[in-house]
């Protein structure tokens, strides 16, 4: 199909009164690396929470694959299998093994069969590193590990779009590459990602595109050499400046 | 000094109302006053409308002329309630007496001293008018086996129905008589076991549809069932009351008493 | 031995004993200086009959049993009515509104009003109504007044517990794709449940106890049948077995729970 994966017309969105989103428009083409940088508060959580319905916006369209989702009434449940999204506190269900927490979605939601999800879900451990773990409890794991596991229960719904937000932010430095490597990994099959991320080597590393994003509105957007090496706006060198030093 | 005191106290004691010298003097809980507990509430035809003060119902009335007969003016006598446990409960009491159809038992009268029976109750059978007919209404033995007994716990009602009668169903068993009532009401129990005046006052004033099917002779029973006032175990006062007791039998008084009050209680069909 | 487990080991020894020998103290202390009370003799011959204990024993275990079967057989009941309360109190759909009235008048009700007056009024009201043998036992409208009340404190406590349930839990199940029900059912409810035991248990601590409110509608069970002994021979006694069984059934029970969760809880830590 062509056009845009995801596209974003005119998007806003306030809590109580205090404006976040204003007016938001953005695509997301297929296969695309997409990063949103910009401080804290920026409104960079709450625009990927958007994106997959999960805050619902005030006005302007969602549209993934040219279908309106924030149309309100919009029956959300299965646009969510087509979305994954990991979040920075990764969120899983302490109450079961990192197996189940994966296996939970596809059993109850695609319908899937044991004998077809055992060996992908085992697979897809295997993928990450994590083939030992399976079994183990969340809070037996690691960080890092939490974390990949967290986008091995995404994954499992088989996604065509994945969006992050601050997926190593919680984690030591040495545990980020861990991650990294996961999101590389993710780019090389051509899954569509969307990245909220103040970690600058990253989006330097691995993105197609740059947003940032300042008080509420898309300041500047372009192809990260260009972001980080030569930014139009006096707002994004600014930022750029305090960041890095 | 020593010497003014003992005088002025014995000139107090002499001008009470009691007579020196009587047997009770110095054994009750307050010099010169008999203090009697009855049950809370107390049912008719034992005390009427709850209000011993007055005299009146079976129980009041012995009370009265046991005090009597010991010296107390009626108005020396004061009324205390108590609940079983209590009665029994080990420690001091706050009653010289206490009257409430207190049946006498030889396991019981190891914690407590009983005085000498005042009335001897037949049991009777409580039922309501729809069992009455269907039991026809002579009840056999036979019929009596067959229905669900109701009893009250703190009564020996329960070793009579199940050494007497032996049901086939274990009796169900209540607080007192209120909740015996209501489970007849609610058709959970057919039939309950009774001293006889009890069993007619309920039946006539409680109940709708209460019917009395009959009563056990009581000359006929093994151990029947007697009344006696409870006193803490021990205590002095029980030779006075025994003594008293006699009296009131020995001169016609009591029976005139029990004619009075519990006159209903003839008439009743025996069971066999 | 390590020289960490060395220390560790004289420690707990040092423990023990300090534990042990206060233990001991105390104990001789109420052993010697009871009986000295001036009413002790009394009191001995009242609550503490040897002959009558052993008399008695045998009766009131069995009529425990009758204690145990309505407790079992009302645990069910509880959890399957508290459960369905708590959702009901929960639920968002418009179209439910009425079952969550229900729900909040429900526990508002059966919380507020005493056990015992609940098992009179149920007991014998009920019945009362003109049902006939066997609908109208003591014993389905006693379990009837028990589970009413159990189940709008359960209610509560699991209400409580899901609300613990961080949100963020459930928009990662939601954001997963799962319905508001299989997030219920597989995300929200185990780790609330898990959470509430501890409360739950001292729930069932309770209603062991108050399973004897049954007896005042009728039934002979054990603490009946105590009072029962004590006035056929005017002792207090029986009620002192009937203590010593309901300990020997409640106290390895909480143990046992402790355990459990103790166990949980290492598992995953
Ligand atoms: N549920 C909410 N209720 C009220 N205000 C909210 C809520 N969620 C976010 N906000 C506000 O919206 C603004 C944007 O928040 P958001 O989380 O999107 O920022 P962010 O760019 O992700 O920041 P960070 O980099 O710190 O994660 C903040 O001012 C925040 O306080
Ligand atoms: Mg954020």
């Amino acid at each position: 199909m062509p056009g845009p994966r995801l596209s974003l017309r005119g998007v806003t969105k306030s809590f109580d009164d205090v404006a976040v989103l204003k007016g938001i428009d953005l695509d997301v083409g297929r296969g695309e690396m997409l990063c949103l940088i910009g401080a804290s508060g920026s409104g960079k959580s709450t625009l990927l929470r958007c994106m997959n319905g999960l805050e619902p916006v005030d006005d302007g369209q969602v549209l993934l694959d040219g279908i309106d989702i924030a149309e309100p009434g919009f029956d959300l449940g299965p646009i969510r299998q087509q979305i994954g999204i990991v979040f920075q506190s990764f969120n899983l269900f302490p109450h079961m093994t990192n197996f189940d927490n994966v296996c939970l979605a596809p059993r109850r939601v695609l319908r899937e069969r044991e004998d077809s999800l055992r060996p992908r879900v085992e697979a897809l451990f295997e993928r990450f590193g994590l083939g030992a773990h399976m079994r183990k409890y969340p809070d037996q794991l690691s960080g890092g590990q939490q974390q990949r596991v967290a986008v091995i229960r995404a994954l499992a719904m088989k996604p065509q779009t994945m969006l992050f937000d601050e997926i190593t932010s919680a984690l030591d430095p040495e545990l980020v590459g861990e991650v990294l490597d996961v999101l590389r990994k993710l780019r090389d099959e051509g899954i569509t990602m969307v990245l909220a991320t103040h970690e600058m080597g990253f989006a330097r590393e691995l993105a197609d595109r740059v947003c940032f994003m300042d008080q509420g509105v898309i300041a500047e957007e372009g192809p990260p050499d260009m972001i980080f090496s030569a930014p139009e706006k006096e707002r994004t060198r600014k930022f750029l400046a305090s960041i890095l030093r | 000094m020593k010497t003014v005191i003992a005088a002025v106290a014995a000139t107090l004691i002499a001008g009470s109302a009691m007579a020196a010298g009587h047997c009770a003097a110095g054994k009750t809980l307050t010099e010169g006053k008999l203090t009697i507990a009855t049950g809370n509430p107390a049912y008719y035809p034992w005390v009427l409308n709850d209000a011993p003060e007055a005299g009146e119902g079976f129980e009041a009335a012995v009370a009265y002329a046991l005090a009597e007969e010991m010296g107390f003016a009626a108005e020396d006598v004061t009324w205390t309630r108590t609940s079983f446990d209590q009665a029994i409960q080990p420690g001091p009491k706050d009653f010289d007496l206490n009257m409430q159809q207190f049946s006498i038992t030889a396991e019981r009268d190891k914690v407590v001293d009983f005085s000498a029976p005042y009335y001897t109750a037949p049991q009777a059978v409580l039922t309501t008018q729809d069992i009455f007919v269907a039991g026809g209404t002579s009840a056999t033995m036979a019929f009596l086996k067959e229905v669900q007994w109701g009893v009250v716990a703190s009564t020996t009602a329960l070793p009579v129905v199940m050494e007497q009668i032996q049901p086939t169903k274990s009796p169900l068993v209540y607080d007192d008589n209120a909740n015996v009532i209501a489970a007849m009401q609610a058709g959970q129990i057919d039939a309950a076991l009774f001293d006889l005046p009890t069993a007619l006052f309920t039946s006539a004033v409680l109940m709708d549809n209460g019917a009395i099917l009959g009563q056990f002779d009581p000359a006929a029973a093994e151990n029947p069932d007697q009344f006696g006032a409870l006193m803490p175990e021990g205590s002095a006062l029980k030779a006075c009351v025994d003594e008293a007791l006699d009296a009131l039998k020995a001169d016609g008084s009591l029976a005139a008493i029990e004619a009075e009050w519990l006159q209903e209680a003839t008439g009743v069909p025996l069971i066999k | 031995m390590t020289r960490r487990a060395a220390y560790e080991a004289r420690q707990r020894r040092r423990a023990n004993l300090i534990a042990g020998g206060s233990t001991v103290a105390v104990l001789l202390l109420v052993i010697v200086l009871v009986p000295l009370a001036p009413g002790w003799e009394a009191v001995r011959a009242s609550f503490f009959d040897g002959e009558i204990f052993l008399r008695t024993f045998p009766d009131l275990a069995r009529a425990f049993l009758l204690d145990v079967a309505i407790f079992a057989w009302s645990v069910p009941m509880i959890f399957a009515m508290g459960l369905a309360i708590a959702l009901a109190r929960g639920t968002n759909n418009p179209a439910l509104f009425p079952l969550r009235i229900f729900g909040a008048v429900y526990v508002d009700l059966f919380r507020g009003i005493p056990v015992v007056l609940l098992v009179y009024l149920v007991g014998f009201g009920i019945p009362g109504l003109g049902l006939p043998r066997p609908w109208n036992s003591p014993y389905i409208w006693g379990t009837v007044a028990l589970v009413l009340t159990y189940s709008a404190y359960v209610a509560e406590v699991l209400r409580s517990g899901i609300e613990s349930i961080h949100a963020s839990q459930r928009n990662a199940a939601i954001c997963l794709g799962l319905s508001e029900r299989d997030t219920m059912r597989y995300v929200i409810l185990p780790q609330a449940i898990r959470r509430v035991v501890p409360a739950n248990m001292n729930m069932l601590v309770a209603l062991q106890k108050d399973v004897a409110l049954l007896s005042f509608i009728g039934p002979v069970e054990i603490l009946r049948q105590a009072g029962i002994f004590k006035s056929l021979l005017a002792n207090f006694t029986p009620y002192v077995v009937a203590a010593v069984i309901f300990l020997c059934v409640t106290v390895p029970a909480t143990r046992y729970a402790d355990y459990l969760m103790n166990k949980d809880r290492n598992a995953r830590s």
